[in-house]
């Protein structure tokens, strides 16, 4: 079985020019994970696929995961005159960090076969932000088992896949606009509500009712 | 970078044959044969389908969200409602997870609770699909009734066991809730004695069955390459002839102390995948046999686990366990509080569907509906 750092350094020797970040994870489970760059994701995931010493055939799970903008508070040292004499005061200053949209995938292999099968490699992009800047390469083209994963990720997240196929929601329905698995996510206050053609029958019946209370003025 | 050239796996384009004449069918969401709601919205050419667009979200209820909001265990019980034939190993993979997640031993019988309630769930999951299977192929009734009739038995012990016959709600993170009644194990033991005549009648009822060979043989087949590549599981997978069970390659529990084989199909068709169901049924009949003599005495629960101020430390897991219906996955990441900061299915119906478009290009309408019943589906998992 390999692990993630051995897998690290096989994609550092044979795609030097690629950026990967080993992100530890501390949990007991130790599935370690590879933070890809997205410039670059598609090329290290058909590395990861093709090549022989890795046949990463099998890609199972793909979601997202939002990370809202936090309030972190960090301890800065700053000068300032305390009964009369100028000192170091460490002093608490809130700044706030911003959110992103991360997209994780699980990668198995069944080429190997049963016996020597590689845990799950995980892999994850970030967009940049969480409002304008949220796309990132679709993995689709290599793996097809992530088709319905990513639009299922584009429908509830909102991380738009460039490449993808057919980039459509999955599970809310078409004209929906909101993105309801993300934390600041607020729930409708009428669950049931969509607009419907009714609506804009009542809302001639008000004008016609207004103009002809007018002609009759 | 570069652009590199690799293979990628796309359904095939399929022409009109240029009479103008083409008809779009949304086949559902209220179609007898869609186990739910679900639709398909087929064009067809003649009785040609040219091309076929799964929708789905009818049920969709955002199981995720829900869970991301409660506590770990609250969450438990509404693993039961994914795949709702299958509740047992959904709320095994979900303790799994947690499991890995919070670093929990299970105890070595409550190891053995889980692998004989798991196969029992496995044998009434794949009797029931046979059943409906061929209610859609015309065998209004008979076969589908046999496996009922077989499936009522199992479920009689899961409610003497767990109090439900469906919404089973009976794995801990670290072991079971309760232990077995008494003389539980016994009525298991004449359930399973009873299992290979049921099979074999099943067997000869169908499996020479002209009308099943006419309509399943060489329809809806599914390469190995593309099954790979488009992460199908379970039974459909094993179907096109690819050595993978998870049981086998992650001996989760104690899978590894048992004796059994992974049928294969040769043609990826839905007479295969027929035909495996019924071999995994055998299977699993061969590990009850070995795991209800063994089971040892001793706790049922991890004394580390705790039910109330359950907080993983931060960090995430995915954990995964071979259900009935293919890989059922749950990816959890804490965040030290006490419900999970990220709740993720990976459900093997919805997976499992990918392919449908490829496996019914070409073929006749009639057909699609045999071929969508193969792939054996539950809606409250696909739509979550």
């Amino acid at each position: 079985m390999k692990s993630a750092e051995e897998i690290l350094a096989a994609i550092q020797s044979a795609l030097p020019e690629v950026k990967v970040e080993l992100v530890v994870n501390a949990s007991p489970s130790q599935q370690h994970s590879l933070r890809l760059d997205p410039a670059s994701a598609l090329a290290v995931a058909v590395f990861l696929r093709d090549d022989p010493t890795m046949g990463f055939d099998y890609c199972s799970n793909a979601t997202g995961v939002d990370w809202p903008d936090k309030e972190v508070t960090e301890k800065v040292k700053v000068s300032k005159v305390v009964d009369g004499v100028e000192q170091l005061v460490e002093e608490p200053v809130k700044r706030i960090q911003s959110g992103y949209l991360e997209a994780v995938y699980h990668l198995f292999s069944m080429k190997q076969g049963p016996g020597n099968e590689p845990g799950p490699v995980v892999l994850r992009m970030r967009t940049v932000n969480r409002t304008d800047q949220v796309q990132l390469p679709s993995l689709t083209p290599v793996w097809r088992s992530v088709e319905f994963q990513e639009r299922e990720i584009f429908d509830l997240f909102g991380i738009v896949f460039t490449g993808h196929p057919d980039l459509r929601r999955i599970l809310m329905w078409d004209e929906y606009e909101d993105h309801p698995m993300r934390k600041d996510y607020v729930d409708p206050d009428d669950y049931e509500y969509e607009p419907t053609p009714h609506d804009e029958v009542l809302k001639r019946a008000e004008e016609h009712k207004t103009k002809t209370a007018e002609v009759a003025q | 970078m570069s652009a590199t050239a690799f293979k990628s796996y796309r359904p095939p384009v399929f022409e009109a044959d240029g009479d103008g004449e083409v008809l779009e069918v949304a086949m559902g969401p209220h179609h007898p044969s869609t186990h739910g709601v679900f639709r398909m919205d087929v064009a067809l050419d003649g009785e040609r389908v040219i091309k076929l667009k799964p929708v789905f979200g009818y049920l969709h209820r955002n199981h995720e969200k829900i869970a991301e909001k409660a506590s770990y265990l609250a969450s438990m019980p509404y693993t039961d409602r994914l795949d709702y034939f299958c509740s047992l190993t959904n709320n095994w993979a979900y303790a799994l997870a947690v499991e890995k997640l919070a670093g929990l031993e299970v105890p070595e019988r409550a190891e053995y609770i889980r692998v004989i309630t798991a196969e029992l769930t496995r044998i009434q999951n794949h009797a029931s699909a046979i059943g409906f299977l061929m209610q859609e192929m015309g065998a209004s009734g008979t076969p589908l009734m046999y496996a009922f009739r077989e499936r009522e038995k199992i479920l009689d012990v899961f409610e003497e066991l767990t109090g439900s016959r469906m919404m089973c709600n009976y794995m801990r993170f670290g072991g079971c809730r309760v232990e077995l009644p008494k003389g539980w194990l016994e009525k298991v033991k004449v359930i399973v004695a009873g299992l290979p005549g049921f099979i074999d009648e099943v067997e000869a009822l169908l499996t020479g069955n002209e009308i099943l060979m006419a309509r399943a043989q060489g329809v809806g087949i599914l390469k190995p390459d593309l099954a790979i590549n488009a992460g199908i599981t379970g039974p459909m997978l094993r179907a096109a002839g690819v050595n993978y069970d998870i049981r086998k390659v992650d001996h989760y529990g104690i899978y590894d102390r048992f004796k059994f084989r992974v049928p294969l199909g040769d043609h990826g068709d839905i007479y295969d995948r027929y035909m495996i169901r019924v071999l995994e049924m055998r299977e699993s009949v061969r590990i009850l046999e070995q795991a209800i003599p063994d089971i040892p005495a001793g706790p049922i629960m991890d004394p580390k686990s705790k039910v109330r101020g359950f907080r993983p430390k931060v960090g995430e897991a995915y954990g995964r366990i071979e259900a009935p219906k293919g890989e059922l996955g749950f990816y959890l990441i804490s965040d030290g509080s006490g419900n999970p900061y990220r709740y993720r299915v990976r459900p093997p119906s919805l997976i499992n569907l990918t392919v449908l478009e490829d496996m019914c290009l070409g073929q006749n309408v009639a057909d699609v509906v045999l071929i969508f019943g193969s792939v054996d589906i539950v809606l409250g998992e696909v739509d979550r």
